[in-house]
């Protein structure tokens, strides 16, 4: 597993900063929940992580790398840091075998046959076993999302982004995907989490950040930080969160 | 509220089965006073006869539709070789169009300016500038069939039309898809072969089905350069008996194939609007 130092991080999209010098340490082993509201920037900022948005200023350090340096390949750093979206994206033409192994397949350039068993540990492992070869339309929401954390596995990555993964999910199927995040996190993956699930982010997160307008305006152990916000913003979004 | 009535219907059910029974009696009797009205007034229009005996004469239809199936075989032969030329050049340049390599700009501007063109000119005035330039280079044979430049022609008109659908396509694949293979450590080449262009071509085959009906038909044309297929040989059938019942025999020929294959491609987008509902 990796760590990440993200230092002053800026980016934004055209005239509207969405990161606004973001600073944030993630040891190797930690779960940290990014909260606030929607356009905080919480998204944004993984996907700067992923490279999936280049980052105008700052750096971002993947175990003492800046992977932010403009040139540094993208490819590389996408195959060390996993990420799983709100919205799942399976691909709809592949079985959720096919899925997983895909970019295994590409990347590695191993078979089909040779990734079979890792693949199918995987799916043991967040009891899927039975729907290796079903399509996505015919996997209920949480299933689709257990699928989606298994095919970022399945790359081996040293550090896992989850955007909000359980906000397209009927109420019944959260507590499912939770408990794929919590069996994560005692394997010792590194995670960064953004999430409006504070119960969880309350009871799994070692460090809990809240964000506003792209900055971190407090951060702190989860326990302190729910118990007792110092910030008038926090108290605030978190009276609301909590009512 | 929803007892069975003696029929064993609900209320609700009585009623639709009311409102459908006058529905049909409407539509049939509509249809059978148009059909009427048809019947009576046509064969008292003053040419009717004329009409009759050109047109739909049995003895010549006869006599000269079994050669209208043997022509139409060259229909098909030059359909069967155009149609896979056609699907791979309309996706090299719908890729072409979408080349993100500086190197290969060029290649954007050539796709662009390619489909530009053959979209913006009649087929017609193509194969006429393409079957009849071309071999007038001097060309030895076979070198310079009309088969070979009169299919060029079809081949190049029509990829531009379905590297257009194809774009449309690749257009539609949400851009969620290419951020989660993308994530995954895929290359943009990796994206678009293994989830975009799967999904982008399964999205467009009802729109390409009606290329296919078009191209059908199209082929045709080809008869102004030599080919004696369908069209042309019931020409020299119409110049022979001094008759157009030949005519009509071909466009009987033409909508055997292309109304099943129209309705098969309605159907695939009826399916296609179900589904994504």
């Amino acid at each position: 597993m990796a760590k990440l130092e993200l230092r002053e991080v800026i980016k934004a999209f055209d005239d509207k900063t969405v990161c606004d010098g973001i600073d944030l340490d993630v040891e190797v082993g930690e779960m940290v929940c990014l909260i606030g509201a929607s356009g905080a920037g919480k998204s944004t900022l993984l996907r700067c992580i992923n490279l999936l948005e280049p980052i105008d200023d700052g750096a971002i350090y993947l175990d003492d790398t800046d992977i932010a340096e403009p040139g540094f390949d993208p490819l590389l750093v996408r195959r060390r840091v996993g990420m799983v979206f709100q919205s799942y994206n399976l691909f709809p033409h592949m079985t959720a075998a096919e899925n997983v192994m895909l970019a295994p397949r590409r990347v590695t350039g191993r078979s089909r046959a040779d990734l079979k068993d890792e693949a199918e540990a995987l799916f043991a492992q967040f009891g899927l076993v039975d729907q290796m070869a079903k399509y996505p339309d015919q996997l209920s929401g949480g299933q689709q999302q257990r699928v989606a954390i298994v095919r970022a596995l399945a790359m081996r990555p040293e550090v896992m982004l989850f955007d909000e993964i359980t906000s397209a999910l009927d109420p019944q199927l959260v507590g499912e995907v939770l408990d794929a995040l919590r069996a994560l996190k005692s394997q010792g993956m590194t995670m960064v989490l953004a999430t409006h699930e504070m119960g969880f982010a309350r009871e799994a997160a070692d460090k809990v950040c809240f964000l506003k307008h792209g900055r971190i305006l407090e951060e702190g152990p989860a326990e302190t930080l729910f118990q007792a916000p110092q910030n008038a913003e926090t108290q605030a979004f978190l009276a609301r969160a909590l009512k | 509220m929803n007892k069975p009535n003696a029929a064993g219907m609900t209320r609700r059910q009585a009623f639709e089965a009311r409102q459908r029974l006058r529905s049909a009696v409407i539509a049939a009797t509509s249809t059978v006073v148009v059909a009427s009205a048809i019947i009576w007034a046509v064969p008292r229009a003053p040419g009717w006869e004329k009409v009759q005996a050109s047109f739909f004469n049995a003895e010549v239809f006869a006599r000269s539709f079994p050669k209208l199936l043997d022509a139409f075989l060259i229909n098909i032969m030059i359909f069967a070789w155009c149609a896979p030329a056609i699907a791979i050049l309309g996706l090299l340049i719908a890729l072409a169009r979408d080349v993100r390599a500086p190197a290969l700009y060029p290649l954007r501007i050539l796709g662009a300016a390619y489909t530009d063109i053959f979209r913006g000119v009649p087929v017609i005035l193509t194969v006429y500038l393409i079957g009849f330039g071309i071999p007038g280079l001097g060309l030895p044979r076979p070198w310079n069939s009309p088969y070979i430049w009169g299919s060029l022609a079809l081949i190049l008109t029509y990829a531009a039309y379905v590297a257009e659908i194809f774009r449309s396509g690749i257009d539609s694949v949400h851009e969620s898809q290419r951020a989660a293979a993308r994530s995954l450590g895929l290359s943009e080449r990796q994206v678009m072969r293994d989830v975009v262009l799967p999904q982008a071509i399964r999205r467009v085959v009802p729109s390409q089905m009606n290329m296919l009906i078009a191209l059908q038909k199209d082929v045709s044309l080809l008869s102004f350069i030599g080919p004696v297929e369908i069209f042309r040989q019931a020409g020299v059938f119409k110049s022979l008996l001094a008759n157009f019942t030949p005519y009509v025999g071909a466009a009987l020929i033409f909508l055997a194939v292309t109304i099943p294959a129209t309705r098969y491609a309605d159907y695939l987008m009826a399916k296609q609007a179900r589904e994504r509902s």
